[in-house]
């Protein structure tokens, strides 16, 4: 993707809240840009690492929960003598709280999680996602448990006597999500496009000849979870700083489940892959809710759709669609040999 | 002393249900080398078949109950032809997304329906409970578990005495040679699919009457035989029949000493503590199934 | 045997069970600086089963393993690597997605040096060291005459040029003492000749290198000397020339009566 289309891409989103002026379309913008950003982070570890983790949604929750915890203030006995007390903070230091904590328990699950693999990796992960469901249910001390954290409050820059930025209006919002959602995809480009990616994708394409020139393979899926985690938890910090109410459900594997489809059917080894997934899957209720279908039906979409996706299209949208123009260029009698990749660059 | 008795006791039932989860699950996964993730929406299939017949259709409680299982069985059979005999040259992820896409079909299928209300199935067992000294236990629990151990004990004998069970051995040990052997591996695991829905098909038309029956109930189920079949070892019969009474014993014990939130959490914390320090499973000598 | 050479690889005693069976039985040998040693031997006589405990893949039941005069066993197989053992597969094994280029640019990894905040953060010394891992990329297929299929899938190639490029792989994690098990089977005589004479290039850029190989003509060729396994025992160590006369090594390969025909 060649700098200017870059630029003019950028440009037309960040033109949107200038032109786009129902709130309720911006509301599932921003909804969509959070989830793109979940997406593109269960990216990392699914598609590029090749590590089947149907956890991710905890990530998300935990990303969620601690920012916040943190801006809200929260009390707890540890023991029945000492009481953890800690007085509410500002939000943006509670998202970068949020982002840490989150990537701190994917520290934590890469570490005891690679010890096995396959199909054991990825109970492991789904039973961790809801452990740590059942802890939000009934840790109702710090937590709420179902009666929820509400009253959250909305990301305030600035000092309150000379310049405030207030992020509670719906367009400072998609700004906010939409330059998150950039430096992440800024992030995951570079990452992918170095070294460590390479070693990333190393193991998931050939784990003992990896091994054999030198890549340390916990090191480099402890690293994949640790950024995939802590980019979850970013998604996580904003949606509970927008919606500004928190309950467990935040954890269900039906989440999980949203955007593992988003990453599979986008393009699960490809930077372009977890955006357009996120577009279609995100967008896709609304349109579904429309036409005044019932949400049962709208998951039985969602799941007929992903198998239909995986049997005809196995690598995802955007590979199909590189084929496709691929082999366009091929049998265009103006193009000289077809165009290839700049040696190194990821495929 | 009582009381823990009285946990055994409750924790029998839970047990034989458990165990027929999970042995029908470390078939699937053992010869098919599949995550299921059906498994759960089985269950719950028989428990509104279990439903549909008894409450509403009025048939009658034990003809239901075999005609539950039936279903199921059907229900695996066709999954299996549908959707997995596909997939058989696939690599494991897409295998488990289909299987993803197919649980919350079936779910929201329930959904649709028979609406997210809990409803409940009469049986036809005598109110009060069976009295021994202190202890009490119901008939409908009792019944529960006879009918568990019935099929286990039949499971059993399909896999070590039939002719079928022994091909169904051979796959798991070796395909490909149990291929040159002459073994139709498509057969075998059409066969072990439908067994393993069956059963827990079977599974859920038992627990049906004893609680309620709402639509998510076959998440738990599913994360619980999962537990099960780790707990047991892949492939083995009778470590997930007594990984599921050991997990039984360890949900009742934490209810009744530590705090019943958590209950569903020992399933979840035992399969995360056995991977970590014994993936092959507590039983496991050798991978095998018998 | 006193030697004047300096010793790169000392296995001492070694014994290595493996799928229920001693894989290799108490075997003691050396691989002395700059060599080419191969190890010959009948299917199942333990031979790659040496290479997976040298390398890390196997834990050895007994013995010791010295490379430069420290231990190997114990140590996980990227570890061994980044010491300087590098080894191949039997099977052909590559990174079959990736094209030529970037499975010699995965190779390069231990030449790597990014710091993963310099990554994330797009520091300019990262954007350098990209830029030499791609000549380096560049150098190690002009070495081994893979340069024009750079931008093919690595599935693309051919068998030959698949098995190549496994040594390329192998290459660029900077070995001194270099593994190769069973480089040339299934290889056309021309791709062989191609692969021992890259392998001489090697040699001449200073590794010393283990030799596993079925193909006699390539072995007694290419070796300074020679160890022949059976059953996991040494039966056999020695220059060429003495090897193949070898009567020990004969009732291996072919028997008994194949002995006394000889003799």
């Amino acid at each position: 993707m060649t700098r200017w289309k870059s630029v003019l891409i950028i440009g037309f989103l960040a033109s949107i809240p200038l032109w786009v002026t129902s709130f309720y379309f911006l509301h599932i913008l921003i909804t969509t840009g959070i989830f793109i950003i979940a997406a593109m982070s269960l990216n990392l570890l699914l598609g590029f690492t090749g590590q089947l983790s149907l956890g991710h949604v905890a990530f998300f929750g935990i990303g969620a929960y601690a920012s916040a915890l943190l801006s809200l203030g929260f009390e707890v006995h540890v023991t029945n003598d000492f009481v953890l007390g800690v007085a509410p903070k500002p939000v943006w230091l509670s998202m970068l709280f949020g982002t840490f904590a989150a990537g701190l328990s994917g520290f934590a699950l890469g570490k005891i999680a690679f010890k096995v693999r396959g199909a054991y990796f990825v109970i492991v992960s789904i039973s961790f996602a809801e452990v740590v469901h059942l802890v939000a249910v009934n840790w109702v001390e710090l937590t709420q448990g179902p009666m929820a954290l509400n009253n959250i409050p909305p990301l305030k820059l600035g000092t309150p006597q000379l310049l405030e930025l207030s992020f509670l209006r719906k367009p400072a919002y998609f700004y906010l999500v939409l330059s998150t959602a950039i430096v992440c995809y800024v992030i995951i480009r570079r990452l992918v496009s170095s070294h460590a990616g390479r070693a990333m994708i190393a193991l998931r394409e050939n784990e003992p000849l990896a091994m054999s020139i030198g890549i340390d393979v916990t090191r480099y899926l402890v690293l994949a979870t640790v950024v995939s985690a802590a980019m979850a938890g970013v998604a996580g910090a904003l949606y509970a700083h927008y919606v500004r109410i928190v309950d467990p459900d935040i954890f269900l594997f039906i989440y999980t489940v949203t955007m593992v489809i988003m990453v599979v059917t986008g393009g699960k080894r490809t930077l372009a892959g977890p955006i357009v997934g996120g577009i279609i899957f995100g967008l896709l209720p609304e349109l579904l809710r429309a036409l005044a279908i019932k949400p049962e039906m709208q998951w039985i979409v969602f799941g007929v759709i992903m198998i239909f996706v995986v049997f005809l299209l196995p690598q995802g949208i955007v590979p199909a669609l590189e084929d496709w123009r691929n082999s366009r260029k091929r049998h265009s009698p103006n193009t000289g040999p077809p165009v290839q990749a700049a040696p190194g660059a990821p495929p | 002393m009582d009381q823990f008795l009285q946990h055994c006791l409750n924790a029998l039932m839970l047990g034989g249900i458990y165990a027929l989860l999970g042995i029908g699950l470390t078939l699937i996964f053992g010869i098919m080398r599949v995550v299921n993730f059906t498994h759960g929406e089985l269950y719950a299939f028989g428990a509104y078949m279990m439903y549909a017949l008894v409450t509403r259709l009025g048939v009658d409680f034990f003809v239901a109950l075999a005609l539950a299982t039936v279903l199921g069985v059907a229900l695996g059979a066709a999954i299996e032809f549908v959707l997995l005999r596909q997939l058989r040259s696939s690599d494991i992820d897409v295998t488990m997304l289909v299987m993803i896409g197919a649980w919350i079909a079936l779910q929201n299928a329930e959904q649709l329906a028979w609406t997210g209300v809990a409803q409940s199935i009469a049986n036809p067992f005598p109110a009060d409970p069976i009295v021994l000294g202190r202890l009490s236990v119901s008939w409908n629990r009792v019944f529960v578990f006879v009918v568990a151990i019935m099929l286990i004990t039949a499971t059993y004998f399909l896999v070590n005495r039939t002719r079928l069970g022994m091909a169904m051995r051979a796959t798991f040990q070796d395909r490909e040679t149990a291929a040159l052997m002459g073994v139709r591996i498509e057969r075998i695991h059409t066969v072990t699919f439908a067994l393993g829905s069956g059963l827990a098909a079977a599974a859920g038309a038992l627990l049906g009457p004893v609680f309620v029956v709402t639509p998510t109930m076959g998440d738990l189920a599913a994360a619980k035989a999962f537990a099960v079949v780790i707990l047991g070892g892949m492939g083995n019969l009778l470590g997930a029949t007594l990984g599921g009474f050991i997990l039984a014993f360890a949900e009742e014990i934490g209810v009744g000493y530590i705090s019943s939130g958590y209950r569903d959490a020992m399933g979840f914390l035992l399969i995360i503590l056995i991977l970590l320090f014994r993936p092959t499973g507590l039983f496991a000598r050798k991978e095998r199934i018998s | 045997m006193m030697s004047s050479v300096p010793i790169m690889l000392e296995i001492i005693e070694l014994s290595v069970r493996f799928g229920g069976l001693m894989a290799i039985d108490n075997i003691t040998f050396e691989v002395r600086d700059g060599e080419l040693l191969s190890l010959i031997g009948p299917n199942g006589a333990g031979k790659t089963s040496v290479f997976n405990a040298v390398t890390g893949y196997l834990r050895p039941q007994a013995g010791t393993i010295l490379y430069k005069g420290s231990r190997l066993s114990g140590l996980l197989p990227h570890a061994i690597a980044a010491r300087g053992v590098v080894r191949t597969f039997q099977k052909t094994s590559l990174f079959d997605g990736q094209t030529t280029f970037n499975n010699v640019l995965m190779g390069l990894h231990l030449s790597a040096r990014q710091r993963t905040l310099g990554i994330i953060l797009g520091l300019p010394s990262v954007k350098e060291d990209e830029r030499k891992l791609k000549d380096s990329a560049w150098d190690i297929l002009r070495f081994i005459g893979l340069e024009s299929r750079a931008h093919e899938l690595g599935s693309a190639l051919s068998y030959g040029e698949q098995r190549l490029l496994e040594v390329a792989i192998a290459l660029a994690a900077r070995p001194r003492l270099l593994l190769l098990d069973e480089p040339v089977s299934g290889m056309n005589p021309a791709e062989k000749v191609r692969f021992m004479r890259t392998l001489d290039k090697i040699r001449g850029a200073g590794a010393t290198i283990l030799l596993v190989e079925h193909d006699m003509r390539t072995v007694m060729g290419a070796s300074d000397r020679i160890i022949c396994l059976n059953h996991g025992r040494i039966i056999a160590d020695g220059a060429p020339g003495e090897i193949q006369s070898h009567p020990e090594v004969i009732r291996a390969y072919l028997g008994e009566r194949a002995v006394r025909a000889g003799s």
